[in-house]
Order: structure tokens, then C-alpha cells, then sequence
């Protein structure tokens, strides 16, 4: 399960043309031949762009300016494959050059802190924002927008004034703030962000960069938003596991988890973590928070799921049972081991606690199965699913 | 006494026709609550027979509360839906609407809380939380009702299990009311929202208060105590293991940079005076020193 879901700059790109925010012309290419054939058509000077969802690429040497299409063909094929903080580079953006002459900066973002939107603007674009906004302050502007009122024509022009834009570009920047709103808004975003948004030697104010984030939880009034998913940064186990509909993410250590509720599993991979250390720092090889009410398949589904992964050396099933019946738990445990047979060789360390916790335990104990061991407190357990996964 | 909720709330399920809805809506009843209808928009006029109560059904809040005197509702409405029965409970003037649907979109919750403000009149309790008991008074929402009794100390938190497991390691001592506030990114009470009630609670002796990565909601609420709460607090913050970047179960728990570490949450409630202790059981264990039992 996603919560949300970044976009590559492409797709911001192609989401605020959608809307009606100035972008310049661009195309993605995949292969160099792909990069010289859109640098053909979009005509003279580009830049190369490497699409990763990660800050930091121009100095990373994942920007590039060419002259010509072939130019941006040399470019692009360094650009591909390239590694970038751990993103390996699989697509870059052609994109018409633009002589610039100011860049500033724009965003729109859920403000937690204050249960409200906010947007953010800045004369002082282009640069990384979190510096400007630790080393002078009074040149980002910060306003609350109310959720239920929007970005107005008022609104625009407030924050336009608060950042002090220029007046020869002042409409064109009220004009983008309400487009921007549309997008957010419109597209159920949780950040939408334009750095830089820049003014060309000949007046015009466009979005050069962009960064857009989604609410998956937004995902049933937006069937388009499923295409813009990156599927091949997700991980095998967790592809496997979203499939199922389980709530999954692979971490690096050698006990698999198992819980309900992502509270508890959080705490849980803690506890491991904690007890690990006593154990040549065994650590937790994934968070699994199988929900509440979670049926016997359920857990059958997260338990295969985690046998499955060749890192894991033993398992801890932590069990609360609030909604969720112990008894279910045990028996999808059961039928799990039972449907895996010989392919099921880890130990399984099981703590159950709360709703019909006594017909949970009786039913492990029944199966007698020579992987499950029980444990009584979740500190004990830990501890044993560490000392195992250690052996 | 307990917070928010007591043996006066009235309650009315949003939802409950529902397969959610009537499942928890026979839990709360089977624990005391009183549940006097439900609400679901076009159903009005019908009644459901749970366990010998038959409940009548109401197309809207307002009339729900017109006819029973309900002061408190909770919401099973689904995701897609959720949003426009929240509005309809806000604007009925309902004075405490407990959401329990997880998966509301975040521009939704955001305009049913920015509606609750401006109106003034709701005090909102979630999205995407357990809800909240006060033992043997009322019970709002999902918490098992059979963990433990009434008693002194006061808890909030934003994990419905870890509540429950924490109820569970102090079950011998009880607590006066137990908060589920919810993990998404907007919530409608706070931390610091139910701090103060603890504080002005005079049967709360002490507080547990159980927070999470992401966010800066502990580090506010680090504050809050040390500017307004006097009563012992101790606290348990989940994640310190997690690693950057990965958002583990709630929408709102994700470190980003240095920000939401466990770490810093941690280190802000001690300098609060805060007990904080590193699992489950280690707090409360610091819980029965301070008590003494």
C-alpha cells in the first residue's frame, strides 16, 4: 500500500500542461536514438535531463546542455544508466532551452502542522528552497490557504505582494497561482511545487522544474493517476505483496515481522531491533501490518510472502487482538505452513495477545507444528526470533 | 470523570447499516455504549434489530439528533463517502464526531476540519483512528472493551494497537479514558487537545502518551507540557528503527530528513520532563513507578 505517490518531472510537467501552466516543449526518451530524434524535433539548443526522483542531479552530472540533436544523442547516452544517489537513471527529459533571466520559486502543500494548505513563494528561485528558507527566511513567503476557499484572485495577488514579485511579472505569477490551485486541488495533490518557475529574456514566466506528489488514498476518483506509478522501483516482495493487498515494506534484516496494526509492527521491528543487538545485530527484515480483522488467508497471504524473502532467517508474528481474533490468526498460521509443506523451513515465533487468545494459543499448540514456538510477552518473544534468526 | 466522552453520551452510528457499521455498532452496545440510531442518507425510516435494540435509522444528523438527543456520533462511512457525512454531523452542530473510516483522502479531511473550525461547534475525533473508551462509561468507536477497567491514568495515542497494548501491560491499574486520535496527516484532535483535558480532568492522575515518527505533532505537543500540564507524563514514541524515506502503515509515518525521527521526539519530551521509554513495556513499566503500584 502506497500513501503517496511522486511523480517524475516529466509527469509534473505533463500534469501542469494538462492544466494550462506554461512548460516548455518536451519529450522522455529511453535510449539515446530516442533522445536525438526528440532534440530533432523540439529544434535547437535543449537540455538532457535525467529523470530521477531525487535531488541533487545537476551536480550529479544529470543535467546537460546540447547544441544540436546529436549533440543531445552523446548526452543522453551518458546521462542513461547513470547512478544518481542510488536511482539508476532509466529515462531522461528533452526540453527546449530558454534563456533566463530570474527564477523564483512556488508551492502549494498540505501543512500538517497546522491541519491546512500552504503555499510558499520565493523571488529567490532555483536553488534548494530548504536553504533559503533556513539562511533568510523573509525571502520565502509563507501564506495559508483554507481548503474550502482556494486560491482567489485576492489570494493570488496577497501572495504575490508577500514574496514581492516584480510587477512586470506579476499578473502572469497570479495566473499561474490559480492554475496551480487547479492542479492541487483538482488532482488530489499533496504537493505541487514549480523550481524553478522562471522569467525568459523576453518576459515570459514558465515551469522549468517541477515536483508533484499524490494521494494514493485519492486513488478511487482518479483512474489515470494508476499509469503514473514507477512499477519497476518496487521491489519484488512488495509488488508480490501490494498484489495481495498487504501493507509491506522490505528492510534489510533477517527477521521478518509480522503484526497487526502499524503502530505495534513499527514498535515491534523496535523491539527486534533492540534485542537484535544482543545478537550480532539481527534486524528486522521487513514491516507486514496485516490490518485489523485481518482473516485467516490474510495472515496465510503475508506469511508466504515473508518465507519467501532468502534473507529472512526466522519470523515473529505479533498479535494483538483488538478486532482481530487470535483464533483466526493461529488457524491462517496453520493453513499457511500447511499450504507452503516442505517449503516452509524458518522458525516462527508466535506472540498472541487479547481477543480469544486462549482458543489462538490452544489451536498453535494443537498443531504441534516443529517450526512454531510460542512465547508469551512481546519483549520475550523478540528476543527468541533474534537468538534464532542468529544461528 | 473521563475525557470527551462519559455515561451522558448519546450516540448515534453513521454508517451502521452498513457491514462495519452494525459489526462495531453490536460491540459498543454489548459494551454499555448508548446507541440510539444511525444515520445512513436514503434509509431513513428503516430500523435495525441488533441483539434485541431496535435501532431506527435517519437520512440525516440533524434529525438523528432531533429525535433521540444524541450529542456524540461515529462515523463507518466508507472512504468515498465520508467526507459528506462528516459535513452533514458538522453542520447538525453535533458536539463530538469520532471518524474511524481509514483511507479518507487528505483534501477531504481537510475541508471537513477547516468546516469544523470555522463553524466551531464540532470537536472531530480521527479519521483513520480507533476511537476512544472510557471503561465502563461509554466506549466511541473500536477498542475492545474487556482489556481493563476504569482507573487513573488518561492515554493518547496514535496507533490503535499500541493503545490496546499498552491498555493491556497496565490493565491491573485502569484508565479514565483512552484516546485513538489517528495517524493521518490531518486529524481533528491532537495530542495536545487531549493533553489538556487530561490535565483539567480531576479523576486523570497521570498521562501516557504514545506517538510515532513523521510529523511534528510530539514535538508541539513537548511544549504544550511543558507550559500547561503538571500530572506525570509518560511517553513511547514507535520507529526508531525505521529507515528514511519508507512510510510504515500510517499515511503521516515517514522520516524525511532530519525531521519526525523517533530520536528528536524522544529528546523533546524529555526535555519536557517527559518518561520516555524505549518499547512498550519499558514505559510502562516507568507508568507503575510513578504510581506506585
Amino acid at each position: 500500500m502506497e500513501f503517496s505517490v511522486d511523480l517524475f518531472e516529466y509527469q509534473a510537467r505533463d500534469l501542469f500542461e494538462k492544466h494550462g501552466i506554461p512548460v516548455l516543449s518536451a519529450a522522455i526518451a529511453t535510449t539515446a536514438d530516442q533522445a536525438h530524434d526528440a532534440a530533432a524535433k523540439i529544434g535547437g539548443k535543449v537540455v538532457v535531463k535525467a529523470q530521477v526522483k531525487v535531488g541533487g542531479r545537476g551536480k550529479a552530472g544529470g543535467v546537460k546542455v546540447a547544441a544540436d540533436a546529436n549533440e543531445a544523442k552523446e548526452k543522453a547516452s551518458a546521462i542513461l544508466g547513470m547512478d544518481i544517489k542510488g536511482h539508476t537513471v532509466r529515462t531522461v527529459m528533452i526540453a527546449q532551452a530558454a534563456p533566463i533571466e530570474s527564477e523564483y520559486y512556488l508551492a502549494i502543500l498540505l501543512d500538517r502542522s497546522n491541519r491546512t494548505f500552504l503555499v510558499m513563494a520565493s523571488v529567490s528561485g532555483g536553488m534548494d528552497i530548504e536553504e533559503v528558507a533556513h539562511t533568510a527566511p523573509e525571502k520565502l513567503a509563507k501564506i495559508p490557504v483554507d481548503a474550502n476557499v482556494g486560491i482567489s484572485t485576492e489570494k493570488a495577488k496577497e501572495i504575490v505582494t508577500a514574496a514581492a514579485f516584480p510587477a512586470d511579472v506579476a499578473s502572469q505569477v497570479e495566473k499561474v497561482l490559480l492554475t496551480l490551485w487547479k492542479v492541487f486541488q483538482s488532482e488530489d495533490a499533496t504537493l505541487v511545487e514549480i523550481n524553478p518557475l522562471v522569467k525568459t529574456v523576453d518576459g515570459k514566466v514558465i515551469a522549468l522544474d517541477g515536483k508533484v506528489t499524490l494521494d494514493d488514498n485519492a486513488g478511487f476518483r482518479h483512474p489515470d493517476h494508476e499509469a503514473l506509478i514507477d512499477h519497476a522501483a518496487t521491489n519484488a516482495l512488495e509488488a508480490a505483496a501490494k498484489e495481495k493487498d498487504l501493507n509491506y515494506v522490505k528492510l534489510d534484516g533477517q527477521v521478518g515481522i509480522i503484526g497487526n496494526g502499524a503502530g505495534l509492527v513499527m514498535s515491534t521491528l523496535d523491539v527486534v531491533a533492540y534485542a537484535g543487538e544482543k545478537f550480532g545485530g539481527v534486524r528486522p527484515a521487513n514491516f507486514l501490518d496485516i490490518g485489523g480483522g485481518a482473516s485467516a488467508q490474510v495472515m496465510a497471504d503475508g506469511l508466504s510472502i515473508i518465507l519467501g524473502d532468502s534473507d529472512v532467517k526466522s519470523v515473529f508474528v505479533n498479535v494483538f487482538g483488538g478486532i482481530t481474533a487470535c483464533d483466526a490468526v493461529a488457524n491462517g498460521i496453520v493453513q499457511a505452513l500447511d499450504l507452503l509443506g516442505s517449503k516452509a523451513t524458518k522458525p516462527i515465533v508466535v506472540r498472541l495477545d487479547g481477543n480469544n487468545v486462549i482458543e489462538g494459543r490452544a489451536i498453535l499448540k494443537a498443531a504441534a507444528h516443529p517450526l512454531i514456538e510460542q512465547v508469551d510477552t512481546m519483549d520475550g518473544a523478540a528476543n527468541r526470533a533474534a537468538e534464532l534468526a542468529a544461528k | 470523570m473521563s475525557i470527551f466522552i462519559d455515561n451522558k453520551s448519546i450516540v448515534i452510528v453513521q454508517g451502521m447499516t452498513g457491514a462495519e457499521g452494525t459489526k462495531h455498532t453490536k460491540r459498543m452496545l454489548a459494551s454499555g455504549t448508548k446507541i440510539v440510531g444511525g444515520v445512513t442518507p436514503g434509509k431513513g425510516g428503516q430500523s435495525v434489530d441488533i441483539d434485541g435494540h431496535t435501532l431506527p435509522v435517519f437520512n440525516t444528523v440533524a434529525e438523528a439528533m432531533k429525535a433521540t438527543g444524541a450529542n456524540t456520533s461515529v462515523v463507518f462511512v466508507p472512504p468515498k463517502f465520508a467526507k459528506a457525512a462528516v459535513i452533514d454531523a458538522i453542520d447538525a452542530s453535533m458536539p463530538l464526531v469520532v471518524v474511524i473510516t481509514e483511507g479518507i483522502p487528505v483534501h477531504d479531511s481537510a475541508s471537513f476540519y477547516a468546516h469544523a473550525v470555522s463553524k466551531g461547534t464540532t470537536r472531530i475525533i480521527g479519521p483513520n483512528c480507533p476511537g476512544l473508551i472510557s471503561p465502563g462509561k461509554s466506549n466511541v468507536g473500536i477498542i475492545p472493551a474487556d482489556i481493563t477497567s476504569s482507573g487513573p491514568i488518561g492515554l493518547v495515542s496514535k496507533s490503535g494497537t499500541l493503545t490496546y497494548q499498552m491498555m493491556y501491560e497496565l490493565r491491573d491499574i485502569g484508565f479514565s479514558t483512552a484516546v485513538g486520535i489517528g495517524g493521518d496527516p490531518v486529524i481533528g484532535t491532537t495530542h495536545i487537545d487531549c493533553l489538556r483535558a487530561f490535565q483539567d480532568d480531576p479523576d486523570t492522575k497521570a498521562i501516557v502518551m504514545i506517538g510515532e515518527i513523521g510529523g511534528d505533532a510530539e514535538e508541539r505537543a513537548a511544549a504544550f507540557i511543558s507550559e500547561y500540564v503538571t500530572k506525570p507524563v509518560v511517553g513511547y514514541v514507535a520507529g526508531f528503527t525505521a529507515p528514511e524515506g519508507k512510510t510504515m502503515g500510517h499515511a503521516g509515518a515517514i522520516v524525511s530528513g532530519s525531521s519526525g525521527t523517533a530520536q528528536a521526539k524522544k529528546d523533546a519530551l524529555e526535555a519536557a520532563g517527559v518518561k520516555v521509554g524505549k518499547t512498550p513495556s519499558e514505559s510502562a513499566q516507568l507508568m507503575r513507578a510513578i504510581l506506585g503500584r
